[in-house]
C-alpha cells in the first residue's frame, strides 16, 4: 500500500514544494475546516483496542445488522405488503391458480422470479438468527466477566434493548411473507392480546384494523419491520458504538494490564483490518450457509387461512421461550363475577415473557446496589471470581432453556418418543426447579475453580512427572507459575461482605436498623460471603510454602 | 491505584468500607520487589518469523494477494452465473440434494468473494501489520470536583435568568399546554380500527345456513359422513373471492364428526347433532389455529400448535393442554331437502377468549 508514498519523486513533492499538498491532503484540509475531523482522528485514529476472541461476539451482532439492512433494503424492492388476495400466476407450478395474498405472492415471487432473490432473502432470514444469537453470546460475556459494571451500566441498557428490539424485529420480520406459519404466529399475538384484561378486544381492533386477519396487519407490521424499529436500533448502535470508544473497551487482567490503562491493537491499521476483514467474512459465512442451508422454505408452507394449519408450528428460536411459555401453562380460565372472563393461560405467559427479559436489562442495577460498588471497573473478571452472578446467570439460562425445550415439545416428542404430557409436566416443574439447582450447582463449580487457582498459585502447575524419593515415597513434581501468571491468578479483588453494624449502639441502646439495609447485608454475603469466596493466597502464605519446605 | 473512586466522585453514595481499595491484591506490607504477585509489566515483544525473515514476509504478502485475487475471481464467477444459469434449473448436488443451481452458483461465489477479502485483510493484520501491543491511559469518566461545580453554577444561574422558578404563571401553563399537546396523537390512533361492539360474539352461520364440504365445496347431507370420518366444512354463501373471507372463515369454520350415538357421553351435545353428527367449531379457543387431528378411536380432536386436546364425545371437554374451555358446538338439523343445516349461530363466540366473552 506504501509503494507509491516510498518512491523518492512523491517524498520529495510532498511536504512544502510549491505550496500543493497532495489531493487527499488536500480533502482533509478541506474536511477539517469544516467538520473538525483532525481533532477527532488525532483522538482515535490510533485509539487502542485489546484483543480477545470474545471480543469478537459484538463485532459479529454488529456486521449481521448491516447484512440486515443491505439485504433488507433489496427485498422491499420486491415485497409487497399487501393483504388483497390474489390468484397466484407464478413459476412455481403447485400453487397455480391458489388464491393468496400480494404478500405471500410477492415472497413467493422474489424465490422464483427474481434471480438472486431467494439468496438474498435466505441471507436475510440467516442473518437474522444469527444476530440475534450474537447478541445473546455477546451478553453471556459481557455478563458472566462483569464487564457491565461502572462505567458500562448504560450501554448494556443499550444492549438489552437493542436485543428486545432485534426478538421483535424478528418477529414481524418472519411475519410479512403472510404464510400458513408466520399466520399462526400473528394469531397466537392476536389471542395475546385478546386475553388483556378489560381493553383487550379494543386493543386488538386497533392493532388489527378490525377482526382477525383483516387487511391491515402485515402493512403495519412491514413498517414496524422496515423503519421504526430499524430506525431506533440504527441509534441505539450508534449509541452503543460511541460509549465503547469514550469508555474505551475492557480487557482481561494480565501483567501490564491495569484498571488504569488498556493494552492492544491500534486502530490504524490493525484494528481496522481485522475488523473490517471480519466484517467480510461474517458475510461471506452467512452468504455460504444461506446458499446451502435452506430457511423458511415459505413456498412449501403455502398461504395462509385461519382455518388451515400444518404440524411443527414452532417460532424462530429466540422466540421459543415464550412460545415454551404459552405451551406449559395450564389452561386456567375464570369467569369472574359480571360475566367478565380472565384468561390466565395467555396473561400468565404475556407477563412472565417480559418479565424473564426485563431482568437482564436491571440486573447490573440490581448488584450494585448490593454491593455499594462504584468504583470504575474495567478488567473483565473470570466467572469464578463471582460465583454468585455466575450462578444467577446460568439459573436464567436453565429457565431459558426449559422453556424453549416447551415451545418445541412436540418436536421432542416425535424425534425422542416421549409423551407431550411428560415433557409439559417436566417443563413446568423444571421451570422452577432446575434454575435453582444449576444456581448452587453453578457457585460450587465457581469456588471448586477458585480453589484450583489458589492451589496452582501456591504449589505451581501439576507436570505429571512422578518422582521417586529416596525413602521410597512417590511424589509428582509440581513446577511453580512464572510470575505473570501468579499476578493474573490473584489480581482480582476480594471484598468482604456487608455489615449493617451492632444492634444497639454504645451507649447499648438499641439502634434501628433499617429493614431494606438488612436485606442488602443478607445479599452481600451471598456475593462476598465464604460461600462465595475462596480467600486468595497472601503473599506470607506463597513464601512459606515456597521457602524450603518442598511442597507439602 | 484508586485515584479516582474518591477524589472525582464525592457526588456518589460512599462507597461500602467492605469494598478493597483499587484493584491491587492487597495488603501492602511488602514492598514490591518482595511480593511474588506483583504485576510484572507488559511482557517483551517477540518478533514473529515475518518481521525478521524478509521471505517469510514475501510468503505472507503472496497469500494477501492471492486471497485478493480469488475473491475477484469469484466476483466474476458471480456475474456469469447470474446471466448463464436459469432460475428454474433443479441440480442435483451431494450432499445437498436437489437444489436451485443459480442460488447454489450466486451464493457460494459471493460468499467466496466476500470471505477471501475478510481472510487476505485479517491475514494481512495478522502477519504483516506490526503486532506490537500498545498502552493507552484510561481516565476517569466522572467529571473533576470543580467541573461539576461550574456546570451546577451555570445551570442555576441559567434557570434563574429563565425566571422559571419566579413566573409561576408561565410554567404552570406551559406544563398544562405540552401535557395536553400529546392528546392529539392519541385521538389520531382512534380510527386505527372499528370499536368491537359483539362482532367477536357472531359468525356467518344463521339459521338454515346450509353446511358446505370444505373440499367439495357442495352441501353437506348425513349419508356423506360415515361414522368415525371427520368433515370439514363450512357455512354457505361464503366465497374465498370474498373481500372478508378470511375474517369470517376465521370464525365459522366448523368440522363435524359422526359418532356412534352409544358414544356420546354428553346428552346436550347430543340433542345438538343429528343423528350422532356433531358440528363443532375447529377454532381452537386456547389461540385460534384450527384444532383438527382428529384421532378416530378416542374421539379426540387435536390442536397442532400447542397440543390442545378436545373430547368430541364430551361435549369438546378440553382434556389436555393450555385450552382454557370446549370447542363451541353448532346446532344443526336436517332440512326438508335432506341437507345438513344449522339451526341458528354458536351459542357461545369462537376462538380465543377475551375479557367480555363471559
Amino acid at each position: 500500500m506504501s509503494t507509491a508514498t516510498e518512491s523518492p519523486k512523491t517524498t520529495a513533492d510532498a511536504p512544502k514544494n510549491r505550496g500543493k499538498a497532495p489531493a487527499g491532503e488536500r480533502v482533509a484540509d478541506w474536511a477539517d475546516g469544516r467538520l473538525g475531523i483532525y481533532s477527532l482522528a488525532k483522538a482515535n485514529m490510533r485509539k487502542i483496542f485489546p484483543d480477545h476472541w470474545s471480543f469478537l461476539l459484538g463485532e459479529i451482532c454488529l456486521y449481521s445488522f448491516v447484512i440486515l439492512i443491505l439485504t433488507g433494503v433489496y427485498l422491499t424492492l420486491f415485497f409487497v405488503p399487501s393483504m388483497a388476495e390474489v390468484e397466484y400466476h407464478g413459476s412455481f407450478e403447485p400453487m397455480q391458480g391458489l388464491l393468496m395474498s400480494e404478500a405471500y405472492a410477492s415472497a413467493l415471487d422474489i424465490n422464483f422470479e427474481v434471480r438472486g432473490g431467494l439468496l438474498v432473502r435466505q441471507i436475510h432470514h440467516w442473518a437474522a438468527l444469527i444476530f440475534v444469537v450474537g447478541i445473546f453470546l455477546h451478553m453471556f460475556r459481557v455478563f458472566f466477566t462483569g464487564a457491565f459494571r461502572k462505567p458500562r451500566e448504560v450501554n448494556w441498557l443499550f444492549g438489552f434493548l437493542l436485543l428486545v428490539l432485534a426478538i421483535f424485529t424478528g418477529l414481524t420480520g418472519y411475519s410479512l411473507p403472510d404464510d400458513s406459519l408466520s399466520g399462526i404466529g400473528i394469531r397466537l399475538m392476536e389471542a395475546a392480546i385478546l386475553a388483556v384484561p378489560v381493553v383487550g378486544s379494543y386493543l386488538q381492533m386497533f392493532i388489527f384494523g378490525g377482526e382477525f386477519p383483516g387487511h391491515d396487519i402485515i402493512p403495519r407490521f412491514f413498517v414496524t419491520h422496515v423503519l421504526l424499529l430499524p430506525g431506533i436500533m440504527l441509534g441505539l448502535v450508534v449509541a452503543h458504538l460511541i460509549l465503547i470508544v469514550y469508555h474505551k473497551h475492557t480487557h482481561y487482567a494480565g501483567p501490564g494490564r491495569t484498571n488504569e490503562n488498556v493494552v492492544g491493537y491500534p486502530l490504524l491499521p490493525v484494528y481496522m483490518a481485522k475488523a473490517g476483514g471480519f466484517f467480510f467474512l461474517v458475510f461471506g459465512v452467512i452468504t455460504m450457509i444461506a446458499a446451502t442451508v435452506t430457511i423458511n422454505p415459505i413456498w412449501l408452507l403455502g398461504p395462509y387461512r385461519p382455518d388451515q394449519v400444518s404440524t411443527d408450528a414452532q417460532p424462530d428460536w429466540y422466540l421459543g421461550f415464550s412460545e415454551g411459555l404459552v405451551r406449559m401453562m395450564p389452561g386456567w380460565e375464570w369467569v369472574i363475577p359480571g360475566g367478565y372472563t380472565l384468561n390466565f393461560g395467555l396473561l400468565i405467559p404475556l407477563a412472565v415473557f417480559p418479565a424473564m427479559l426485563a431482568v437482564i436489562g436491571l440486573y447490573p442495577f440490581f448488584e450494585s446496589w448490593v454491593t455499594k460498588d462504584k468504583r470504575e471497573h474495567h478488567i473483565a473478571q473470570r466467572p469464578r471470581n463471582s460465583p454468585t452472578r455466575t450462578g444467577l446467570g446460568v439459573a436464567w439460562l436453565t429457565a431459558f432453556g426449559v422453556t424453549t425445550i416447551g415451545g418445541g415439545n412436540d418436536l421432542f416428542a416425535v424425534h425422542f418418543n416421549l409423551s407431550i404430557n411428560a415433557i409439559t409436566w417436566f417443563c413446568r416443574i423444571g421451570f422452577f426447579v432446575l434454575p435453582v439447582l444449576a444456581f448452587f450447582i453453578t457457585r460450587r463449580i465457581c469456588m471448586g475453580l477458585q480453589r484450583r487457582d489458589r492451589d496452582k498459585v501456591l504449589h505451581g502447575r501439576e507436570t505429571g512427572i512422578i518422582k521417586r524419593l529416596p525413602h521410597g515415597e512417590f511424589v509428582e513434581v509440581h513446577q511453580p507459575l512464572p510470575q505473570d501468571q501468579l499476578h493474573v491468578l490473584t489480581s482480582h479483588d476480594q471484598a468482604t461482605p456487608m455489615e449493617v453494624g451492632p444492634e444497639t449502639d454504645e451507649n447499648g441502646v438499641r439502634r434501628r436498623i433499617n429493614p431494606v439495609e438488612r436485606v442488602r447485608a443478607r445479599l452481600s454475603r451471598t456475593y462476598y460471603g465464604e460461600q462465595a469466596q475462596i480467600p486468595k493466597p497472601t503473599s506470607e502464605e506463597y513464601h512459606e510454602i515456597t521457602s524450603g519446605h518442598g511442597h507439602h | 491505584m484508586s485515584t479516582h473512586n474518591d477524589d472525582n466522585t464525592p457526588h456518589d453514595e460512599t462507597p461500602g468500607e467492605h469494598l478493597p481499595e483499587g484493584r491491587g491484591h492487597g495488603a501492602g506490607e511488602l514492598s514490591p520487589a518482595d511480593d511474588p504477585f506483583a504485576d510484572p509489566g507488559l511482557p517483551a515483544h517477540e518478533h514473529r518469523r515475518q518481521d525478521i525473515d524478509e521471505r517469510a514476509a514475501q510468503r505472507s504478502e503472496r497469500t494477501v494477494a492471492l486471497l485478493f485475487t480469488v475473491s475477484v475471481l469469484a466476483t466474476i464467477g458471480f456475474i456469469a452465473s447470474y446471466v448463464a444459469i436459469p432460475i428454474d434449473r433443479i441440480v442435483y448436488i451431494w450432499p445437498f440434494g436437489h437444489v436451485s443451481g443459480l442460488n447454489f452458483a450466486l451464493g457460494l461465489t459471493l460468499g467466496l468473494a466476500l470471505f477471501c477479502i475478510g481472510a487476505g485483510a485479517v491475514h494481512w493484520a495478522r502477519t504483516l501489520m506490526s503486532d506490537e501491543e500498545m498502552v493507552d491511559e484510561r481516565h476517569p469518566v466522572a467529571a473533576s470536583e470543580e467541573v461539576r461545580a461550574q456546570v451546577f453554577e451555570d445551570f442555576r444561574q441559567g434557570v434563574a435568568e429563565s425566571q422559571f422558578g419566579r413566573r409561576k404563571l408561565v410554567r404552570n401553563t406551559m406544563f398544562g399546554a405540552l401535557a395536553l399537546v400529546p392528546l392529539s396523537g392519541v385521538v389520531l390512533l382512534r380510527d386505527l380500527g372499528p370499536l368491537p361492539h359483539d362482532k367477536l360474539r357472531h359468525s356467518r352461520w344463521k339459521e338454515g345456513s346450509l353446511v358446505i364440504n370444505e373440499s367439495t365445496q357442495t352441501p353437506l347431507r348425513p349419508e356423506d359422513i360415515p361414522v368415525g370420518a371427520l368433515v370439514q366444512a363450512m357455512p354457505e354463501g361464503l366465497d374465498p373471492h370474498d373481500e372478508d373471507f378470511q375474517v369470517e372463515i376465521a370464525k365459522a369454520a366448523v368440522m363435524l364428526v359422526r359418532l356412534e350415538p352409544e358414544d356420546i357421553k354428553d346428552q346436550r351435545s347430543a340433542d345438538w347433532g343429528h343423528e350422532g353428527i356433531l358440528c363443532y367449531s375447529k377454532i381452537c379457543t386456547h389461540i385460534g389455529c384450527p384444532a383438527t387431528l382428529y384421532e378416530q378411536q378416542t374421539h379426540h380432536a387435536l390442536c397442532p400448535c400447542h397440543q390442545s386436546t378436545f373430547d368430541l364425545a364430551d361435549g369438546a371437554r378440553v382434556i389436555f393442554g393450555p385450552a382454557g374451555h370446549p370447542l363451541p358446538q353448532l346446532r344443526i338439523t336436517v332440512n326438508e331437502d335432506g341437507y345438513l343445516a344449522a339451526l341458528g349461530d354458536f351459542e357461545e363466540p369462537p376462538g380465543p377468549s377475551f375479557w367480555e366473552r363471559g
